[in-house]
């Protein structure tokens, strides 16, 4: 544990010689902001304590949503921060995953140049993970969206689309649906379809229903999304290579998907801005749908670095752009972010120290 | 030292219990009065019953402080992650069905599946600012099955009773239960979803794979299941 704390004391210091302000945070969280923020689901993850005077709170299941609410309420514009501590995650499905383990930050608020915060972000965590023996891996989550934003469909399925662009088997489910002629629905041909129904009870209310049956009348009438259009999303979702290669290929594609023209140029102009840093943009994986099951708040450029030599490893360091998170957070304020998290437990063991 | 057996303290389950053991040839039965907690068991040796609330049988099993125990599949799923690596099912019983089910008012009649409930909880959400409630006491089965079948936006509220009522008190929206017949669901106008249950449960005997045996114990383990015609 003291080797893990030194060197998490060391990255730190490390990216605090950078600019970086050190920053600590509690580690209980008030469980109402992490829940609707995350859902359900991070109940499944994170531990939930409660007492009778606060309600529920969570053991920090990381650090990127307290410091972004930090950072909202009194931040500087721009600012750099750096932390290092402990977070809890629950385990309930493999009793080899530690529950707690430390991670070290590195986050970046910065309005002027989100493409070279990107590379500032990534240079910084690669050169921090120095010769351990690791591949990289990134996405881009802003080329599917612009894909699909501008398929020839309606605004509502695209809408329920972009919804479940972090669950790519929903995602895929509501494709396939959208690709067929609506199937017919019983209720929406009848003279009153609250004919048979019992009381209006709960909240949600018969006007909630109406207006749903009115949404599923007019998505009847929707022409389905034509075969090309899938298999335009389709090659998209297929491209995996390095960087320089998927770029080209998303080139191509963007003949025919002008939609995702100034995404791909993006990712271009990131390429270029990573060399500038000294990465070696060659032997870095791009992956269209890498990071889609990550966590949700990741809305653009995604990055994980994995043991080349431990294949059963978790990702030693994993970062991303989340600009949609602060436009949450900050109660109407919002500013672009990103920023990433090193695992110094796992670097120590990929060193060979472990 | 003897093999403990976990059945449940009270009510039909107990009694089918003692029932479906009876019809092997092994005669339980509470001793004492009526308000005592303690069991006999006959026609085999070395046993011993353990009465207990059917909701501890799954933790007690797990621990390894009970060899055999009769609760629901829905409850070891419940209360034990990986439970395939604690219990293994010996026998289901042929009694306590049960089924866990989502329910929504029957007047959501724009609702008949998940994927409908998944585009109400959406809209729901964005109207209300609160993610749409279903309250249940079977947190991990229903959060694992929502996010199988990829529901978003709704939050689960926790129900230990009288789950079915909650939704005309405003505290949810819809509701996941045990339910066998549907008639109490019917009563308080709710409506099951077309997707089918999310778990089919019945009273089931279950192993520990974590308790210890001795010699002793391991022979009258092996003689009470051939006793039961299990092998």
């Amino acid at each position: 544990m003291n080797r893990v704390s030194d060197k998490a004391n060391t990255l730190r210091t490390q990216f605090e010689q950078l600019g970086a302000l050190p920053v600590e945070t509690a580690i209980l969280q008030p469980a109402g902001t992490l829940l609707d923020l995350y859902g359900e689901d991070i109940r499944g993850r994170a531990y939930i304590t409660s007492d009778a005077l606060r309600g529920e709170q969570m053991l920090r299941p990381d650090f990127t949503v307290p410091v972004v609410q930090m950072h909202m309420e009194r931040g500087a514009d721009p600012a750099r921060y750096t932390y290092a501590g402990t977070v809890f995650r629950r385990q309930e499905d493999d009793e080899s995953r530690p529950n707690e383990y430390t991670q070290v930050g590195y986050e970046v608020f910065d309005r002027a140049e989100p493409i070279s915060a990107d590379a500032e972000v990534f240079a910084l965590i690669a050169s921090a993970l120095g010769e351990a023996p690791v591949r990289a891996s990134t996405g881009d989550i802003g080329i599917l969206v612009a894909a699909v934003s501008a398929l020839e469909t309606s605004d509502a399925r695209k809408a329920a689309l972009l919804r479940h662009i972090w669950r790519p088997r929903k995602f895929r489910a509501l494709l396939e649906r959208f690709s067929k002629p609506a199937a017919p629905r019983d209720i929406l041909s009848v003279d009153d379809p609250f004919a048979n129904a019992g009381p209006e009870i709960g909240l949600r209310l018969k006007l909630d229903v109406q207006m749903r049956l009115d949404d599923l009348c007019a998505d009847a009438d929707v022409a389905p999304i034509s075969k090309r259009e899938i298999e335009l999303l389709d090659a998209l979702l297929n491209v995996r290579a390095m960087l320089p290669v998927a770029l080209e290929q998303l080139r191509a594609l963007a003949i025919d998907l002008p939609a995702i023209g100034s995404a791909v140029e993006r990712l271009n102009a990131r390429m270029v801005a990573l060399k500038t840093r000294g990465v070696d943009v060659a032997k870095l994986e791009f992956e269209t749908s890498y990071g889609r099951s990550l966590m949700e708040y990741y809305d653009g450029f995604v990055f994980g670095f994995y043991a080349e030599t431990h294949a059963d490893l978790p990702p030693i360091a994993t970062g991303g752009r989340y600009d949609a998170l602060t436009k949450q957070l900050g109660q109407g304020a919002e500013i672009p972010a990103v920023g990433g998290v090193i695992r110094p437990d796992l670097l120590i063991e990929l060193e060979g120290g472990a | 030292m003897t093999i403990k057996l976990g059945v449940p303290s009270k009510g039909r389950l107990m009694e089918k219990t003692f029932e479906w053991f009876g019809a092997r040839g092994v005669e339980l039965s509470r001793t004492g009065s009526d308000r005592e907690y303690a069991g006999a068991v006959s026609g085999v040796e070395g046993v011993e019953l353990v009465l207990l609330s059917a909701g501890e049988i799954p933790r007690e099993l797990a621990a390894g402080r009970i060899h055999l125990g009769v609760t629901g599949t829905d409850l070891i799923r419940e209360k034990l992650s990986n439970w395939e690596q604690r219990v293994d099912e010996l026998a289901l019983l042929g009694f306590g069905h049960a089924d866990l089910i989502i329910a929504v008012p029957d007047f959501w009649v724009d609702v008949r599946t998940l994927d409908d409930l998944d585009a109400a909880a959406a809209k729901f959400r964005a109207r209300n600012n609160f993610r749409l409630r279903i309250a249940t006491k079977y947190h991990r089965l229903i959060r694992d099955y929502l996010r199988q079948n990829g529901v978003a936006d709704y939050q689960l509220v926790d129900s230990q009773g009288a789950t079915e009522g909650t939704v005309k008190n405003e505290t949810a929206e819809a509701v996941a239960d045990i339910t066998s017949t549907g008639e109490t669901l019917r009563a308080n106008h709710l409506r099951l979803l077309d997707d089918g249950p999310a778990l089919k449960s019945q009273a089931t005997l279950f192993r520990s794979k974590t308790a210890d045996l001795s010699d002793k114990e391991r022979v009258d383990l092996a003689a009470l299941i051939a006793k039961l015609a299990l092998t």
